[in-house]
């Protein structure tokens, strides 16, 4: 999976959370999720949880307190995706 | 001391949700009572219950996608919906600036039951890191209190009370206390029941629930009568906004009735009182301290919204006015019960009856309390039958008495007077 097909997914999967409509449609590798999208931070372990349920994955504590951004959930993802 | 005024109203009911659809529902005697195959499936003695017809499509109007996202609390939402509905009746709408004169008290027996037995399901199946960000909320005893604060951005207290199935009334008596004392300008205060298997289920294990109706819903909730066999269970919510007279005056707000003061005790679980039974000392005391607290004669109440809820603690009940009152046969006031068309809706029944009450005062009318044909005989040697009636009566009212009573033998009631 490229990393355009990761961020269209990721894309899907953030919209029910996100406060901040332009930040989405603008969305990058660099958008944060907190400051950019205004995600209620206990939002992200739902994030996380359809993450999981969209590539059926699992994100250990230690992956998921690094996914505050784009750049990190891709990375994370690809990462779990390759060693399964 | 600040004067109390209620200035907006919310309902979620069986028989009726919203003010407009609720008031005709009580003034027809429309029964909110359905037979549900899922308790039969289930094994339930009775099978019969209240459920307020709230759609998908409602539940959009007050909540956010997102809070919808994963929600299973119907307490929850049945709350909410009432005390947003309460708060726009008031002439309020929801703000950005915080309102730090305006509170909250809602009341709830249990919240979110069935989001609760989900969790309950991933937890035993080890997957705890998958319950999701909202079980605390769907869960928490203050759930609604918590969702309303954020909904309208209320800066007073914001809180919640349970005292079983004298949960409503309580929380109205605490938001007037607050106002009366100076500490808040507006309340809102209410209280929610959810409904299913696994809110009543515990009360069919205690055969309290009516089982001889189920072929027969709409009759099977049946106080005062002589064929009472138990209550029916009911779900929903009632909300009033409580504001001192002061403040109602200055916006020219809408006054529903006043609330001149209320009382509630326990019985100790002594003297006959136990967990699931009344202390008729302490019922007595509670009645007569509401209404001393009221600056009222108890010749001056017309109408009794009473607990009465289909078992064989009504006759004890009207005994208890009796003697608080010193008023039987003709000189008894009206006694009503709404239990008889919503069935009893636990922590919500204060106060959904109260906004009934309230409506009457208002509307000058009494409803009906349907099924009860047959009065109880030993209720008819105490007061005159034609205090109860099982139709509509159009009549102006002054002073209305509500009362509920709990498990773990506690009492509330307050007293409720048409402003003028």
């Amino acid at each position: 999976m490229t990393n355009i097909d990761l961020i269209a997914s990721l894309k899907k999967i953030v919209k029910p959370y996100i406060q901040n409509e332009v930040a989405f449609e603008n969305l990058t590798e660099e958008t944060d999720f907190i400051n950019d999208l205004k995600i209620n931070s206990a939002n992200l372990v739902d994030v996380v949880l359809d993450v999981e349920d969209e590539f059926d994955i699992e994100i250990d504590n230690e992956s998921m307190e690094k996914m505050l951004n784009v750049k990190a959930a891709i990375e994370i993802i690809s990462t779990k995706l390759n060693s399964k | 001391m600040n004067r109390v005024v209620v200035t907006g109203l919310g309902v979620v009911a069986p028989n009726g949700i919203g003010l407009a659809d609720f008031t005709e529902a009580i003034r027809e005697g429309r029964s909110g009572i359905q037979f549900y195959k899922e308790l039969e499936d289930l094994n339930f003695s009775c099978c019969i219950g209240g459920i307020p017809a709230v759609t998908e499509a409602l539940k959009k109007r007050y909540f956010t996608d997102l809070q919808l996202r994963n929600f299973n609390a119907s307490g929850i939402t049945y709350g909410c919906i009432a005390g947003i509905d309460a708060w726009n009746d008031a002439g309020f709408t929801s703000s950005d600036a915080v309102d730090y004169e305006s509170g909250i008290v809602f009341g709830a027996g249990t919240s979110g039951v069935e989001k609760f037995r989900e969790s309950v399901y991933k937890l035993d199946d080890g997957k705890v890191r998958r319950l999701g960000s909202t079980v605390v909320a769907q869960t928490m005893a203050s759930g609604v209190s918590a969702y309303l604060g954020g909904m309208l951005g209320l800066g007073n207290q914001v809180t919640t009370n349970s005292s079983a199935c004298s949960t409503g009334t309580e929380a109205i008596l605490i938001g007037f206390d607050r106002i009366q004392s100076g500490k808040a300008k507006r309340m809102l205060v209410g209280s929610s029941n959810g409904h299913g298997p696994y809110v009543w289920g515990a009360f069919d294990a205690m055969r309290v629930m009516n089982y001889k109706h189920n072929d027969s819903p709409e009759r099977g909730s049946r106080p005062m009568s002589a064929t009472a066999s138990g209550f029916v269970p009911g779900s929903g919510a009632g909300a009033l906004i409580l504001e001192s007279l002061e403040s109602a005056q200055k916006r020219n707000a809408t006054i529903y009735a006043e609330v001149l003061g209320g009382a509630v005790n326990s019985g100790g679980q002594r003297n006959g009182g136990t967990m699931t039974a009344p202390n008729s000392d302490a019922v007595r005391r509670c009645l007569r301290s509401a209404i001393d607290s009221s600056g009222i004669h108890p010749n001056e109440i017309d109408l009794i919204n009473g607990h009465l809820t289909a078992t064989v603690k009504d006759t004890t009940e009207v005994e208890n006015w009796m003697h608080t009152l010193q008023r039987s046969g003709k000189n008894f006031p009206y006694i009503q019960s709404l239990k008889s068309m919503v069935g009893h809706c636990l922590a919500a029944a204060g106060s959904m009856e109260s906004v009934a009450a309230i409506i009457q005062l208002k509307e000058g009318f009494i409803f009906p309390t349907i099924n009860c044909e047959d009065i109880h005989p030993k209720i008819e040697k105490l007061i005159d039958s034609a205090k109860i009636s099982d139709k509509a009566i159009k009549k102006e009212l002054n002073i209305v008495a509500k009362a509920s009573f709990g498990f773990g033998d506690v009492n509330a009631c307050i007293l409720l007077k048409k402003y003028q």
